[in-house]
């Protein structure tokens, strides 16, 4: 008797434990899910829809200037971007591509040590918006730039 | 990778800031791609990649496929000063990673 309620607790103990595992395990994967979640969708509304909440998008403000992007790339493989701003409390700087089959490219995180000024090089499928929003100050700054693309970067 | 990284890293002092270019070798595979028999070349492409400055944490970058093969970045660092570290990483879908250190010159 004494045995097998010992038993029993001993059982139940590790089933417990083991439960917790997949319970965390579950969690983490889910979490990693919600982040990734903004690159998998294929809506431009969508995107934006699910990254600002619908707040509001203040367009075409003088303090974000876009370089180095072309009005007419040759090849949509590689288009280089240059975002410069000066906002003082930049948190964040999204880049998205209207027409990819999915919008986001990349969404830079910003602490005070560096200065709002990013480039990259984008891959852009057709000709499209790019889109530029900066999070200052907890507001959305966008500014939009039209890409006439001659051949597209993502299809093989 | 046990000699060549797959980052290089430039510094170059600038009216006292530091701009930091950075090239990193990866194919940046979206997943719709398709090979020469038509089959879909699987997605491989670097999920974040973050600039640190003296072991601290100062621009990270959250990135989908639609960023260009072999992609290239630069930032400005504010300040940063000659022999400061300045360290470059990166995480790709498949659990890939690569890290980099370089001294500001």
């Amino acid at each position: 008797m004494l045995k097998s309620r010992r038993n029993f607790i001993a059982k139940a103990l590790s089933l417990g434990a083991y439960s917790l595992t997949i319970a965390s395990g579950l969690l983490h994967s889910s979490l990693a899910h919600a982040q990734r979640l903004k690159f998998s969708l294929n809506n431009y509304h969508e995107t934006i829809g699910y990254l600002f909440q619908g707040a509001e998008l203040i367009d075409n403000h003088y303090k974000i200037q876009i370089y180095r992007l072309p009005k007419v790339a040759e090849n949509g493989a590689n288009v280089p971007i240059k975002v410069v701003s000066n906002f003082k409390d930049i948190t964040k700087i999204y880049i998205l591509v209207q027409n990819n089959p999915h919008p986001l490219s990349a969404e830079f995180t910003l602490s005070p040590a560096v200065a709002a000024q990013v480039s990259a090089r984008l891959k852009m499928a057709k000709t499209s918006n790019v889109i530029v929003i900066v999070e200052a100050d907890g507001k959305f700054y966008r500014k939009v730039k039209n890409v006439k693309v001659a051949k597209g970067g993502c299809g093989g | 990778m046990a000699n060549s990284s797959s980052i290089k890293i430039r510094t170059k002092r600038l009216d006292g800031n530091t701009q930091i270019r950075t090239l990193i070798t990866h194919p940046m595979e979206n997943g719709r791609n398709r090979d020469k028999i038509g089959n879909f070349i699987p997605a491989h492409h670097i999920q974040e990649l973050w600039i640190e400055h003296n072991r601290k944490k100062v621009i990270s970058c959250d990135m989908g496929g639609s960023i260009s093969k072999n992609p290239y970045f630069d930032f400005l660092l504010k300040g940063g000063e000659v022999g400061d570290t300045v360290t470059v990483s990166w995480v790709d879908n498949l659990g890939n990673t690569d890290t980099k250190d370089q001294k500001i010159k």
